[in-house]
């Protein structure tokens, strides 16, 4: 039986305790309702846990943490995941701004549109390979300074229709990483020196399979998502601003 | 007390909130509290404040100057000068509490004003004429009466601002007590100048109010040049030049207000480039002429006056900014917990793009002195045009 906890009326400083006594103990499953803008909730948490959150939580959901898995029915704010390790974050709304930000493992799934500089300073190591998948659009900056782990992007439940599938300078400086996009975007919104690229079969093989975990979180149909095209974007050269500041 | 050295700017990680009702339904101060107290950490204690609109319906037609003094000859000096200047209708103190944590509070008095004018423009006996007026001395109060500041000047509507948490805040301006159908809300977090009473948001002019949460680092650029137009800035605090930019672009240069807020937070020369011919041409002597208003650094702003609430990022979207609706209430913050705090169930909410204003005008003819900006306006002051250029109106077709 999961804990079910109402933290309405709650401050975050108290629930996080409460959060850290409990998995001390030996509880593993979560039930939170009332959640609305509690900042930093499941922060720093290094366990083998499973959450279910109902509201929005606040700022930096899940960040530095090593290995929870957090399931959001709702929005999130700015900063979920923010240098996040190991671990998942699945949200069935849209999210804020600097989602996954220097994120260095783990997957966050979101299911409608993103702001602006998600993914921003993503990296990867070795076998850590960070994933964000998001099912709507997202604003400018999208992978900015990326230097590895995947993005991938659907543009399929956005509430924006009137606006691009990835807003302005996609992927700047990025020097590590793919970004995979659904449809096209316009060359003159990507960040200097970029270009988009076919898929091959091995990046066939990967999307396959992130966007199947993806499928199964939401109760998606796979066949639906892979029916239009995909792009790539890689960055040109892992030292974009190499001869900047050097001379 | 306000010893203060003339410092440059503000750095800040604050907290906005902002609500409207499209039909003039006055709305508790219970609920802008709320809203602005589920954002309690993106303050420090050193500044908050409220704005609201509507709170003088039996004064409506009267300016009602906010006065904030740091002692008694200097609220004296304030009345001598509005004996002189204006037609004083009715004054105050306006009503405080006692607050445990709030120590030596400046003193806050409410005068209902209509400003003296010369002959030949009473006359005409227009609003123009007295808005000019009442900007002049509200400039010349705040520059030359030491110790005493107007923080609010606008009609049926007032700013409660100072020192300490938006709780603490309200507690000490009875908030409750007020019913507003426009409120805004400031919750402060300065690191680059002095958390002092005058240096709290909202700031104003006339019945235009601004909160922001960010950091106008062009703020001298833009000071300068206000001041070719009158403006004083004399706060000591960024977020002062959104406010005259305001008056200037639209009230006085007849900008409609999504191109005002287009100069503040100008496309960039590689979005122009994409438009259609007419639309480039428009942006590209807007970004001409405006080079002064345009607005740089980090920047969340609502901004408000009798008849609509703005909301603004700046165009690369460094502050957050939500706006959510239901029915006829419209709700704007920087956190969408803000806005489930006080409505949990929305209909629509959605994070505005970067450089794109939120508009929302209150249905016509809901309130006293209602404004629309929404369309472009007849130039009012030419010497201004002459000054510095204007954008021909046959460019203005397209909006």
């Amino acid at each position: 039986m999961p804990l079910e906890l109402d933290i309405s009326h709650l401050h975050y400083s108290q629930v996080n305790k409460i959060l850290r006594d409990y998995i001390e103990k030996g509880e593993r499953e979560f039930i939170l309702r009332g959640v609305n803008g509690h900042r930093y909730l499941f922060a720093g948490i290094s366990a083998e846990i499973k959450a279910q959150l109902y509201g929005t939580p606040g700022l930096d959901l899940g960040a530095f943490m090593r290995g929870p898995e957090i399931r959001v029915f709702g929005n999130v704010q700015d900063g979920a995941g923010n240098t996040m390790d190991e671990g998942k974050i699945v949200v069935h709304g849209m999210a804020g701004d600097v989602v996954g930000y220097a994120m260095r493992g783990g997957k966050i799934h979101i299911y409608g549109d993103v702001g602006y500089r998600v993914g921003i300073h993503m990296k990867a190591y070795m076998d850590k390979v960070p994933v964000i998948i998001i099912g709507g659009k997202a604003g400018d900056f999208l992978g900015e300074y990326m230097a590895g782990g995947i993005i991938i992007l659907l543009g399929m439940h956005s509430i924006y229709p009137e606006r691009p599938l990835a807003g302005l300078f996609l992927g700047t400086g990025m020097h590590g990483g793919t970004i995979y996009v659904r449809g096209k975007v316009k060359e003159s919104y990507l960040g200097l020196g970029l270009k988009p690229y076919a898929l091959d079969g091995e990046d066939e093989k990967i999307l396959e399979k992130h966007l199947k975990e993806y499928c199964d979180d939401f109760g998606l149909d796979l066949s639906e998502i892979l029916k239009e095209d995909f792009i790539k974007i890689i960055p040109y050269t892992h030292r974009p601003y190499g001869k900047l500041y050097a001379y | 007390m306000w010893n203060l050295t003339l410092r440059a700017k503000e750095i800040s990680g604050c907290g906005i909130a902002g609500i409207i009702h499209k039909k003039g339904e006055l709305i508790p101060g219970e609920m802008i509290l709320k809203a602005i107290c589920c954002q309690y950490e993106r303050g420090n204690g050193l500044g908050a404040g409220f704005a609201a609109y509507g709170i003088y319906p039996d004064l409506a037609e009267y300016y009602a100057l906010h006065v904030m003094a740091q002692n008694r000859q200097a609220l004296e000096k304030v009345e001598e000068f509005l004996q002189k200047n204006t037609f004083l209708n009715f004054q105050e103190p306006i009503p405080t509490k006692r607050v445990k944590t709030i120590k030596n509070p400046p003193l806050f008095k409410r005068y209902f004003v209509k400003p003296k004018l010369e002959e030949e423009e009473a006359e005409f006996c227009n609003l123009t004429a007295e808005d000019d007026r009442m900007v002049q001395l509200v400039m010349e109060i705040n520059e030359k009466i030491e110790g005493a500041y107007v923080i609010s000047s606008g009609k049926n509507m007032g700013v409660f601002k100072g020192v300490g948490f938006p709780d603490e805040i309200a507690e000490f301006f009875r908030i409750d007590e007020y019913k507003a159908f426009i409120w805004t809300a400031h919750n402060r977090f300065p690191t680059n100048t002095p958390g002092w009473w005058g240096g709290a948001h909202p700031f104003t002019i006339l019945d235009w109010s601004i909160v922001h949460n960010g950091e106008i680092s062009s703020y001298g650029t833009n000071r300068r040049y206000l001041e070719l137009f009158g403006y004083k800035c004399t706060l000591l605090t960024d977020t002062e030049v959104v406010a005259y930019i305001l008056d200037l672009l639209i009230r006085k240069h007849g900008l409609p207000l999504e191109l005002a807020c287009k100069a503040m937070a100008p496309p960039f020369w590689i979005e122009i480039d994409e438009m259609p011919e007419e639309e480039r041409e428009l942006y590209t002597a807007l970004r001409i002429l405006y080079g002064g208003a345009v607005l740089n650094g980090p920047f969340a702003i609502l901004f408000a006056y009798n008849g609509g609430l703005v909301g603004l990022n700046d165009r690369v979207k460094l502050r957050p900014l939500v706006a959510a609706s239901k029915g006829d209430l419209y709700f704007m913050a920087s956190e969408e917990a803000a806005i489930r705090a006080i409505c949990p169930d929305p209909e629509k909410i959605w994070a505005p793009k970067a450089g794109e204003p939120v508009i929302i005008e209150m249905e016509e003819g809901v309130i006293p002195n209602q404004k629309s900006y929404l369309k472009p306006r007849p130039v009012e002051v030419r010497e201004d045009a002459l000054r510095i250029g204007y954008i021909p109106p046959s460019l203005f077709s397209g909006k």
